[in-house]
């Protein structure tokens, strides 16, 4: 294992509640096969979750893709619209734009963002409403990157 | 605490993941925000909750959580029920509040876990690791 590339695809949509988690549940069996370090696995979980949790409220639906190698893993999600109205705000921890039934669920705790943000060693969010919002993350390997 | 042991001193009733009646539980948690859940990333620790959807369970997936208590005489969702059978995590349902719960967890010695805190406001990047 470890130079292997792995290449995982899921597409997100919108108000599927029922699988929702799903995805990143997959994305974590798939990693530990490829033997990938369980706090690098962790990582990748919780940023993919918030994702996929992320895509599934609020937006019209969007992909997820995770690549690993032998240094790092990295997450792409992006969906096609509605956007982020102010990305600023919504990088604070505790800013939520979740409807009270969506509170229900256990959503809305307004630490989207600063999840993702505080388990990966790279986050770029890029986003623009009418267009839509693209998050990449990446998160290194400690074993073969020791920058950390 | 085992499992086992913490299913009797709280009435509950285990669901899911009976061939898991002899793990150890150390830590605990309570929650009802999913975010605030996978905050807590340092080690596995059992979640106290009143959440009832099947996504707890994919956060109890990603993070490794041992044993979801649900309390204050919640019932979980048909599609939570399905899901904890699939994954063979152990979930337990108690009449009890989760303040009575942890209580009852705490004075057996299951510990707290050490938690990062997200700071809001102004500084949003500070990060106090609190014991």
């Amino acid at each position: 294992m470890g130079n292997e590339k792995v290449r995982l695809v899921y597409r997100i949509k919108a108000m599927d509640l029922a699988n929702a988690g799903a995805a990143s549940s997959h994305v974590k069996s798939e990693l530990q096969k490829y033997g990938i370090e369980e706090e690098v696995v962790k990582r990748v979980g919780i940023i993919c979750f918030e994702a996929e949790m992320n895509m599934i409220l609020y937006s019209v639906g969007g992909k997820l893709k995770v690549e690993a190698n032998s240094n790092s893993v990295e997450i792409f999600a992006e969906d096609n619209g509605p956007g982020i109205e102010d990305l600023e705000k919504a990088m604070q921890p505790g800013y939520s734009t979740a409807p009270p039934w969506a509170q229900d669920y256990g959503f809305g705790a307004g630490m989207g963002f600063p999840n993702m943000k505080q388990n990966s060693d790279v986050f770029e969010v890029e986003s623009a409403p009418g267009v839509g919002t693209k998050i990449h993350a990446i998160i290194y390997r400690r074993k073969e990157n020791e920058a950390k | 605490m085992k499992i086992r042991e913490i299913v009797e001193k709280i009435d509950g009733k285990i669901i899911s993941g009976q061939d898991k009646l002899d793990v150890e539980v150390e830590r605990g948690f309570a929650a009802d925000l999913l975010s605030d859940v996978l905050a807590l990333t340092e080690e596995k620790a059992c979640l106290i909750t009143g959440i009832t959807g099947p996504q707890v369970i994919r956060v109890a997936e990603v993070l490794d959580i041992p044993l979801i208590i649900i309390a204050r005489g919640k019932q979980p969702s048909k599609a939570l029920v399905e899901a904890a059978k699939l994954s063979g995590i152990p979930v337990v349902l108690t009449q009890k509040t989760v303040f009575e719960t942890c209580g009852i967890l705490y004075t057996n010695g299951v510990k707290p876990c050490k938690i990062k805190i997200l700071q809001g406001g102004e500084d949003t990047n500070t990060c106090l690791n609190v014991d």
